[in-house]
């Protein structure tokens, strides 16, 4: 990425995540010091219950942060309204959709809500942008498809296409690449690879496929129990982050290969 | 159509003569079809399609194929609160038991109680989160309410729970024109309220979370389904009784046949289907040119359930 390019979509400075309650706080992580610039793609690795959904549940603004500050834009998360917020950032969440009877164009042409009046119709713009998102992921065969014909890997792909109709400067996704298979797992990251590339859109991923992640990312964040980190794959396997990501007894990571084996 | 069949036979030249304001030959005709099968018509139309409207949008918001009017408790407050006037009515003294069993307390009581119950579980529901809570909420809610009748039916005379049951037989013929212009103006708020909700009820198709990363203020939407529910089928229930099963079967019978999710083309579609449904079990249950009439929540069971097995066991699922 060249000079010019250089632009701080998100930034986060002293954060603190947890969750409150009444007697006391618990704070997951702290000191959270992250840039990400426009058209990268970022992974977000670290031990289940490290706090990765946690962080990922406040750069969202889904849940509370404790202390610090997080801007978009340079703009404070805060003073974003819901309805801004959803023109600057979408997602892809790991819950199921609460109805599968919706066609793949229906589903994608749901991304465009923030944008429709007050009863949904979709202006010719508005399909423009969802027949591009559809074009991206290679969805345009299934276009007419019902959701609940789809496989997981299909599914995906259109959840993705979803999230960029939105047509935001952040796609922020929650383990994409959960129930699918190796192949589709590459398929999703690599795609999330083209898009940030094509579109310069910035896509932030949570995901447990750490070589998969170190080969296709610009850019690693690595959460562990003491801090969160954040460079590019190569200069975290230089520093030997990885290995502080899980206890030794079993799994190490071997910096020639760029991935974990089974002790033997 | 629904105009031209009851227990008493008049010719359609008449029906039509009399509807214009043309002279026909016998008074007691015009009299049956101006003051009680046109706004009985009327009636079918508002039950039929407010109960489906209802039901649709419970089904949307709770994400349940299984929701309907009757889950939120909307029902069964109204339940309660005619219980409370007709078997009641007893322990309040006999002073005020004759100001009380009127029509007019009986809607009143039926409104009133339906109110306060939906009040409850919007009360409950700004605490709650969780949407299925809110659901099981609501069942409770009905639970406790059908524990209430049924304490109040044991101490009660036969006359009293007669007339209970009568009332949840459920009727479409007994309302006034003056009713009915009431049931229409709270009716079209409701209906009005569901029209603004067709773009949230479409977004939450995606579940909440992508409903709210969409822009979505979910709370005031919620609210805004809710109260519109409530308005349509708690003043339904109140003028017309607790009508079974519409609610439930005519969002699915209308999915199965349109073959969409879209509230866009579901809402209008429930609308005339509900309208229609509820018409033609009218019909049936005026048991055309015989003497009776036959209670209509039995005639919406009777003819609207084997309709939704048979499609469901034709498309072989359940499409939501």
């Amino acid at each position: 990425m060249n000079a010019q390019n250089q632009h701080i979509v998100l930034k986060t400075e002293d954060l603190s995540i947890g969750y409150t309650s009444k007697k006391s706080k618990i704070v997951v992580a702290s000191n959270i010091n992250i840039e990400l610039q426009k058209g990268e793609l970022v992974g977000l690795i670290g031990a289940n219950g490290i706090g990765k959904s946690t962080l990922l549940r406040t750069l969202t603004n889904v849940q509370p942060k404790l202390n610090g500050s997080m801007t978009i834009n340079s703009k404070s998360l805060e003073n974003y309204s819901n309805l801004d917020l959803a023109k600057t950032l979408s997602l892809v969440l790991t819950e199921s959709l609460a109805s599968k009877n919706l066609t793949v164009f229906e589903l994608v042409a749901l991304g465009r809500q923030p944008y429709t009046n007050w009863v949904g119709n979709l202006s010719e713009d508005d399909i423009t942008k969802v027949d591009k998102a559809l074009n991206h992921t290679n969805l345009s065969d299934l276009k007419q498809k019902k959701c609940f014909e789809l496989s997981d890997g299909q599914l995906q792909k259109v959840m993705i296409a979803r999230a960029l109709a939105q047509d935001t400067d952040i796609i922020i996704l929650d383990e994409p690449t959960t129930h699918l298979d190796m192949y589709h797992k590459a398929y999703v990251l690599k795609l999330l690879q083209k898009l940030a590339k094509e579109t310069n859109i910035t896509i932030l991923f949570s995901s447990h496929e750490i070589d998969l992640a170190i080969q296709l990312c610009d850019k690693l964040i690595v959460m562990t129990d003491n801090n969160v980190l954040i460079d590019t794959p190569k200069n975290h396997i230089e520093q030997g982050n990885f290995k502080a990501l899980f206890p030794e007894d079993l799994i190490i990571f071997d910096d020639n290969t760029g991935a974990f084996r089974v002790k033997k | 159509m629904n105009i031209s069949l009851g227990s008493v036979s008049i010719p359609t030249k008449d029906i039509i003569n009399s509807l214009i304001g043309a002279p026909i030959e016998n008074d007691s005709w015009k009299y049956i079809i101006r003051d009680y099968r046109l706004p009985k018509a009327f009636t079918a139309i508002l039950v039929g399609s407010g109960l489906g409207i209802s039901g649709l949008m419970m089904q949307t918001l709770f994400r349940n194929p299984l929701a309907g009017p009757f889950v939120l408790g909307i029902t069964s407050g109204a339940s309660l609160g005619v219980a409370l006037v007709i078997m009641g009515a007893s322990f309040f003294g006999c002073a005020l038991a004759g100001l009380f069993i009127s029509k007019w307390g009986i809607v009143i009581a039926a409104s009133l109680g339906s109110f306060l119950v939906l009040l409850a579980v919007l009360i409950v529901s700004t605490r709650v989160r969780d949407t299925m809570a809110i659901l099981i909420i609501g069942l409770m809610f009905g639970s406790i309410t059908a524990a209430v009748v049924s304490v109040l039916s044991y101490f009660s005379s036969a006359e009293e729970l007669q007339q209970y049951i009568f009332w949840g037989f459920g009727s479409l013929g007994n309302l006034s024109w003056q009713e009915l212009l009431i049931l229409f103006s709270i009716y079209s708020i409701g209906i009005l309220m569901s029209i603004i909700s067709i773009k949230s009820l479409n977004t939450l198709l995606l579940g909440e979370n992508y409903a709210k990363s969409l822009g979505l203020n979910l709370k005031q939407s919620r609210l805004m389904i809710i109260i519109a529910t409530s308005l349509l089928a708690g003043t339904i229930t109140a003028f017309a009784g607790p009508i079974a099963f519409i609610g439930l079967a005519i969002p699915h019978m209308t999915r199965l046949i349109f073959n969409t999710q879209n509230h866009k083309i579901l809402l209008p579609a429930v609308f005339m289907f509900g309208a229609i449904v509820m018409l033609i079990c009218d019909i049936i249950a005026q048991l055309p040119t015989s003497d009776y009439t036959l209670p209509i929540n039995a005639i919406t069971s009777l003819v609207g359930a084997p309709v939704v097995i048979w499609l469901l066991v034709r498309q072989r699922k359940m499409i939501f």
